[in-house]
C-alpha cells in the first residue's frame, strides 16, 4: 500500500494571527510555522500501517520554502519520503486551486489513500478532502475516529454534529482523520537522524501542469477586513465564599440574559 | 427575484434550528428552494419556516455524494446563483463538492451575507472580521449558526425529486444519531455553560449540567476536560473544537488558553469563574469571579432557581 499523507505548515496555533494589511492574505511571518497539529493524527494512523503492513508513506506538502520544516518533521517521525510543491505563483490560493494542484501531484504517484487531518488550525473550512475526493472521483471517508483497511476494503466511522456513521468504500480513497484516533508520537533522536537522510522532491506548477492559482485566480476574493478591538476586561470580585453570586445575578439580569 | 437554494440538515425527524436559521436568512435575499434528503416530515415543517419550495429526496446510502447530487439537481432546477449551507461538518463538506463540480466559488462560516453575495466571516477566533466576495456566477456559502431569527407561519410547497450520484463514494452501513440529552445543541445555544481543569473531577460537570438547564442552556468544556476523559470531545469548544457564540457563556474552571478563546471569543456576555486570579480568561470576560467553582457555580444555580 502507497499512501499520500497531506501535511500543511501554519502559524502556530499558541500565536495571535493577522492579516496583511494589503492583500489581505494571512500574514506568515508574525508567528512561528509549525506544523498543522491537526496533520500529526494522520501521520501517526499512517505509520500504524507502515509498521503492521509495511505501506510506503510519502507527506505531500504545499508551501513556501520554510514548509520543509514541516515535511522534516513528518520524515522524522517516520514517513518515507516528502514531496515539497513550492511555487512563488501558488502565494495565496484558495482552497479549489490548493485541491487541484494537490490533486495533480497525488495523480502521478500511484496511491492507494490520500490521508490527512480534518482540517488546518489556520484556515479551518475543512473542505480540502472532500474536495480532493471530487477532483480525483475517490470515495471519501472523513472525520474518521477508527480506520480499518482489509485487503482492498476500507472501513471508518465518522463523527459529525449528527452522530456517527459506519461507512466503507473500495480503495483508493481520501480519508481523514479527527484527532483522539490516537496519540501522536514525538519525534526521537534516531528519527531526526534518519530524517535527514530522506529524500524530499521540490515541484513547481509546471512540473505538475497546474495553472490557474494563487490570489489572482483566486474564485472568491477578500474585499476588506477589520480588526476588532480586544476585549476588555470587565468587574473581577475575589470571592471565597459564594457571596459574589448577588452581583452575578444582578449583572445578568443587566444584560438580560436571565 | 433571485432563487436561492438551501440544504437541510435534520436531527430526530425535525430540521436543525440551524437550518431554519439560514433559511430565513435566504428568505431575506430571496425565494427559497430548500433541500430535504431523505424525510418528508422534515420537508413539511420547512415549508413552514419561510421555504417557498421544498425538494424532498430520497435517503442516500452514498456517504456525502448523495447530498451533493440532490444539491446539483435543485440548483439546475431553480437555476440558482446562490446557495446557503448551514456551516456543519457535511455542510462544507457538501459545499466543497459543488465548488469543484461546479465550478464556484465557496465562502465557508459566513456570519451574514447580503444580496450582492458578499459575506461577512469572523477569522482567527473572531478577532477580525472579513468580507468576502464569490467571483464565480454561482456563490456557494456556508453559514454559521445565528445568521437570522426563524421564520415561522409560511407555506411553501413541496415536491419529490430524485437525484443519484455518479461519483465514486463510501457506502453507508450503519449510523448512529448522537444523543441530545435534552438540551440545545452547543453551537446554537444562546447560553452555554462550559467546564475545564479546574473542575478537578468528571462529576463536576452534573453541577454544570443542572446550571445549564436552570437557562435551558448547553454544556460545553475546555480541550483539558475533555482530554481528562470527563466528557465526550464533542462537547469540546476552541480552535479544535466547536465555535460557539451564545448570548452568555460562563466559563467554569476553564483558564482561557488561546486555542479555547478562539472558540468562544466573540460570545456577547462571558462570566468566568476561576480560582487562579492571574487566569488569561479573565483579559476577556466581562464579569470575572476569582473563586472556587465548587462554591460559586451551586450557589449561583441556587440563586437563580429562588429567582425564577
Amino acid at each position: 500500500m502507497k499512501i499520500a499523507v497531506l501535511i500543511k505548515q501554519v502559524p502556530d496555533s499558541w500565536a495571535e494571527k493577522s492579516l496583511t494589511k494589503d492583500t489581505f492574505l494571512l500574514d506568515r511571518d508574525s508567528s512561528d510555522k509549525v506544523l498543522n497539529d491537526l496533520d500529526e493524527y494522520a501521520i501517526e494512523q499512517a505509520l500504524a500501517w507502515q509498521e503492521n503492513d509495511g505501506a510506503e508513506l510519502v507527506a505531500i506538502c504545499m508551501g513556501p520554502e520554510s514548509a520543509t520544516d514541516a515535511i522534516r518533521r513528518a520524515l522524522s517521525m517516520g514517513v518515507d519520503s516528502g514531496i515539497h510543491i513550492k511555487d512563488d505563483a501558488l502565494q495565496g490560493s484558495d482552497a479549489i486551486a490548493t485541491s487541484r494542484v494537490l490533486a495533480a501531484a497525488i495523480k502521478r504517484g500511484g496511491y492507494d489513500m490520500v490521508i490527512s487531518g480534518v482540517e488546518s488550525t489556520d484556515a479551518r473550512m475543512g473542505v480540502v478532502p472532500a474536495m480532493l475526493s471530487e477532483i480525483l472521483d475517490w470515495p471519501q471517508l472523513t472525520f474518521a475516529n477508527r480506520v480499518s483497511v482489509s485487503g482492498s476494503t476500507i472501513e471508518i466511522d465518522r463523527v459529525t454534529e449528527s452522530g456517527i456513521t459506519t461507512m466503507n468504500a473500495e480503495l483508493p480513497a481520501v480519508v481523514s482523520v479527527v484527532e483522539k484516533i490516537n496519540e501522536p508520537r514525538y519525534p526521537n533522536f534516531k528519527g531526526i537522524m534518519a530524517a535527514k537522510k530522506k529524500t524530499v522532491e521540490e515541484l513547481s506548477c509546471a512540473d505538475l501542469g497546474v495553472d490557474s492559482v494563487g490570489v489572482t485566480n483566486a474564485w472568491s476574493a477578500v474585499a476588506a477586513a477589520t480588526t476588532l478591538p480586544p476585549r476588555a476586561a470587565g468587574t473581577k470580585i475575589v470571592d471565597e465564599s459564594g457571596s459574589s453570586v448577588s452581583a452575578l445575578v444582578d449583572f445578568l439580569a443587566e444584560r438580560k440574559v436571565i | 427575484m433571485s432563487n436561492i437554494v438551501v440544504f437541510i440538515d435534520h436531527r430526530d425527524n425535525a430540521p436543525t434550528q440551524h437550518s431554519l436559521e439560514v433559511v430565513a436568512l435566504g428568505a431575506s435575499l430571496g425565494e427559497v428552494h430548500a433541500v430535504v434528503v431523505g424525510n418528508s416530515d422534515v420537508a413539511n415543517a420547512v415549508a413552514t419556516h419561510g421555504a417557498a419550495h421544498v425538494y424532498v429526496y430520497e435517503p442516500t446510502s452514498q456517504a456525502v455524494t448523495g447530498e451533493v447530487a440532490a444539491m446539483q439537481d435543485a440548483i439546475a432546477t431553480a437555476a440558482s446563483q446562490m446557495v446557503l449551507v448551514p456551516s456543519t461538518i457535511t455542510g462544507k463538506e457538501i459545499a466543497g463538492r459543488l465548488a469543484i463540480r461546479l465550478n464556484a466559488g465557496v465562502i465557508t462560516d459566513a456570519s451574514s451575507v447580503d444580496a450582492s453575495r458578499q459575506a461577512t466571516q469572523h477569522v482567527f477566533g473572531g478577532s477580525t472580521i472579513v468580507t468576502s466576495k464569490v467571483n464565480t456566477e454561482l456563490a456557494l456559502i456556508t453559514v454559521r449558526p445565528g445568521s437570522a431569527e426563524v421564520m415561522n407561519g409560511t407555506s411553501g410547497a413541496v415536491q419529490n425529486r430524485t437525484a443519484t450520484d455518479s461519483a465514486k463514494s463510501a457506502k453507508i452501513s450503519a449510523t448512529k444519531p448522537a444523543v441530545s440529552a435534552g438540551r440545545p445543541d452547543l453551537t446554537s445555544a444562546r447560553v452555554v455553560v462550559s467546564g475545564g481543569r479546574g473542575l478537578g473531577v468528571a462529576e463536576g460537570f452534573a453541577m454544570l449540567e443542572e446550571l445549564a438547564d436552570v437557562f435551558g442552556g448547553a454544556v460545553g468544556a475546555s480541550r483539558a476536560a475533555t482530554d481528562a476523559g470527563w466528557i465526550d470531545h464533542s462537547f469540546q469548544v476552541g480552535q479544535t473544537g466547536k465555535t460557539v457564540a451564545p448570548q452568555l457563556y460562563l466559563a467554569c474552571g476553564i483558564s482561557g488558553a488561546i486555542q479555547h478563546r478562539a472558540g468562544m471569543q466573540t460570545s456577547k456576555t462571558i462570566v468566568a469563574i476561576n480560582q487562579d486570579a492571574d487566569a488569561p480568561i479573565f483579559d476577556i470576560a466581562d464579569f470575572a469571579i476569582v473563586g472556587d467553582v465548587n462554591v460559586v457555580v451551586p450557589a449561583l444555580t441556587q440563586a437563580l432557581k429562588a429567582r425564577s
